[in-house]
């Protein structure tokens, strides 16, 4: 597996971090990632980040769901096996919506889990590569590809310690 | 940072309000000719297509247990008759109706400002004033209330009519049996002190505690300092846990005891659910159209978003409640119980209003606030609200009419007018009380958590 040059920079305080990402970013340098130990407030804007495409999905899986409830419901009860439940007509939409609600929540759930796994890359033994562990703790961690910026790697690190970082690493990953 | 606001309730908001008035008035007389005019062979035939239902729907249930209920049935539909004329009465049914409905609303105010407090709520710092001036609806709709109650009992109440706790011919031994409810501790069909008692309690008690939170709220604005708040989390849990109890209560009172046989232990909840989704829309309505007017500076599509959230869970709440009742009454297929959504399924003029009201309130509503957008815009909330608001006072409409008016009722210039000159008076009272405060809580403590607040 062929791997990438990245300059790792290691930031203190969140405010110093949305400070510099957007003076990192106003300079035209791309940034890959920024791993934070809790969630920063205006961090995706800072990054420009588009808003995640995850509601649409839900959307049409659960869907999907209602639509596959309904149908298995009008096939079983309807013409599969049909049964006198209640007094009722074999095919009445009343009694079929609680499943119906059901499915939906159910398609939907899990619909939305499995393209989450799928979009970040996260399946099973893939463990995941950190740029630096205290990203975990209490550091904020950013990564640049320098493949992916035309600048190079001693004009990134100055300006990532113009910007604040305590400290600039050099990872391959 | 916090700018100093006060609502001027300018003079041509006034004039609009006065025309919207008028035209409702206007509209309002208008029906009530064009019902007398159009009374006559009308009257008997909705009085028989309802009695035949009844004897129909009481035919298929088991024999033994239908002699009893059945009879009453029909002695019921028979006696609801012989009051007043259709038109007056269907004057009385819609007062009744949108009198509940904006009472709910002003009560509504009431109760989220309670909610906010007690659920320590930053986000809304900026918008209670809103729910505030609508608090002042309480009052009005009390007087009104009880001053309607005296002048409509006989016609839209069934049960306050004396023969039926009498033995004889007219008695009803279910009626009967509900008369402590009523009237105690009276005996049945006398003055109904245990119902009446509770209207002025409950109008009293919610009166009292919106002018303690009002008092507070106003003078946290001169003195500041966090002891007011800490007073109004206090007086709110109070709140609160006497509203969970008076809510459900008057559901049954003011509107469940219309159709005096039937009974569904979700009304309180659907009631209560029904006024909360449309105090609401009216919330978001009042402060998407400040905003439009330039008012209320700090709120931004955050505290849209929150209201547009709060608007879209609970028409899917209230959906849910309207299902589990429907549910439960059509899988037990009991004949008294079905009785209620047969009178409102299949008798004319109630039939389409059942299920636009759902059109209305869950599919509109659910479809068009689905998406984040929708609930940030102010755009997106006027269109919206103002379906949410009509779509419960149909809502409403069917729970007061079928009962009183059964085949006879509809919903033409009478109806309309009445509720738009009720619009008017309500939307004149919140506004002009609005424009007695300032618009903004300025010393509230959660102001800038308010100010920052980011979903």
């Amino acid at each position: 597996m062929d791997t990438k040059n990245y300059l790792v920079g290691i930031f203190n305080d969140e405010d110093v971090l949305l400070q510099a990402v957007s003076n990192i970013r106003g300079k035209g340098i791309k940034i890959e990632e920024v791993y934070s130990p809790f969630p920063v407030h205006g961090l995706d804007e800072a990054l420009g980040y588009k808003r995640s495409r995850l509601p649409i999905a839900a959307f049409l899986f659960g869907m999907t769901g209602t639509c596959t409830a309904l149908l298995m419901q009008f096939w079983m009860l309807g013409f599969d096996w049909p049964m006198i439940i209640g007094g009722k007509n074999h095919v009445s939409l009343p009694p079929f919506i609680p499943v119906t609600f059901e499915m939906t929540v159910l398609f939907a759930a899990f619909g939305m889990v499995g393209t989450f796994l799928i979009v970040s890359d996260m399946k099973p033994y893939r463990w995941p590569k950190p740029f630096d562990l205290r990203s975990t703790d209490d550091k904020h961690v950013m990564a640049i590809d320098l493949g992916a910026n035309h600048l190079g790697k001693e004009e990134i690190s100055s300006i990532l310690k113009s910007t604040g970082a305590e400290e600039v690493n050099e990872k391959n990953l | 940072m916090i700018a100093e606001e006060k609502y001027v309730f300018a003079s041509e908001t006034k004039r609009k309000l006065i025309v919207l008035g008028l035209v409702g008035l206007a509209l309002f007389v208008l029906g009530i000719f064009m019902t007398m005019g159009s009374e006559g062979g009308h009257g008997g035939k909705g009085h028989a297509s309802s009695a035949e239902i009844t004897k129909n729907l009481v035919a298929s249930a088991d024999e033994g247990a239908a002699k009893e209920h059945g009879e009453s049935h029909v002695t019921a539909g028979a006696a609801e008759h012989h009051g007043s004329p259709t038109w007056l009465k269907r004057v009385y049914t819609s007062l009744w109706q949108n009198n509940i409905f904006f009472a709910g609303i002003g009560i509504i105010g009431l109760f989220f400002i309670a909610i906010q407090y007690a659920a320590q709520a930053g986000w809304s710092a900026p918008i209670k004033r809103i729910p505030l001036a609508m608090g002042h609806w309480i009052p009005f709709a009390g007087v009104l209330m009880i001053v309607l109650w005296f002048i409509v009992k006989g016609d839209i109440f069934h049960w306050t009519h004396h023969d039926l706790y009498v033995p004889g011919e007219g008695f009803d031994p279910i009626i009967n049996g509900k008369s402590p409810f009523f009237f105690w501790p009276l005996a049945g069909g006398t003055f109904p002190f245990f119902f009446v008692f509770r209207m002025v309690l409950f109008f009293g008690l919610w009166y009292l505690f919106f002018t303690l939170i009002k008092k507070h709220m106003l003078a946290e604005d001169i003195e500041g300092g966090n002891g007011h708040w800490y007073s109004m989390r206090k007086l709110s849990a109070y709140f609160l846990v006497i509203f969970a109890v008076s809510s459900s209560v008057s559901a049954w009172d003011w509107v469940m005891s219309i159709d005096t046989h039937w009974f569904s232990t979700m009304f309180g909840w659907y009631v209560f659910a029904s006024w909360w989704v449309t105090g609401l829309a009216v919330i978001a309505l009042i402060v998407a159209n400040l905003k439009t007017a330039g008012y209320l500076k700090m709120v931004n599509g955050n505290h849209l978003h929150d209201l547009g959230k709060f608007i879209f869970g609970f028409s899917i709440f209230w959906t849910y409640i309207w299902f589990c009742q429907f549910m439960l009454i059509y899988y037990a297929n009991i004949p008294e119980e079905t009785i209620y959504f047969y009178q409102r399924m299949k008798v004319a003029p109630y039939s389409w209003i059942f299920f636009a009201n759902l059109f209305l309130n869950f599919v509109l509503p659910f479809l068009l606030l689905m998406t984040r957008d929708a609930k940030r815009h102010v755009s997106m909330l006027k269109v919206v609200c103002p379906i949410v608001i009509v779509g419960h006072w149909f809502d409403f409409y069917n729970m007061v009419t079928p009962g009183v008016m059964q085949g006879n009722g509809g919903i033409g210039f009478l109806e309309i007018g009445l509720g738009l000159v009720f619009a008017a008076f309500f939307l004149y009272v919140v506004l002009s009380n609005l424009s007695k405060f300032s618009l903004v809580a300025k010393n509230h403590p959660f102001m800038n958590e308010s100010m920052n607040h980011h979903i």
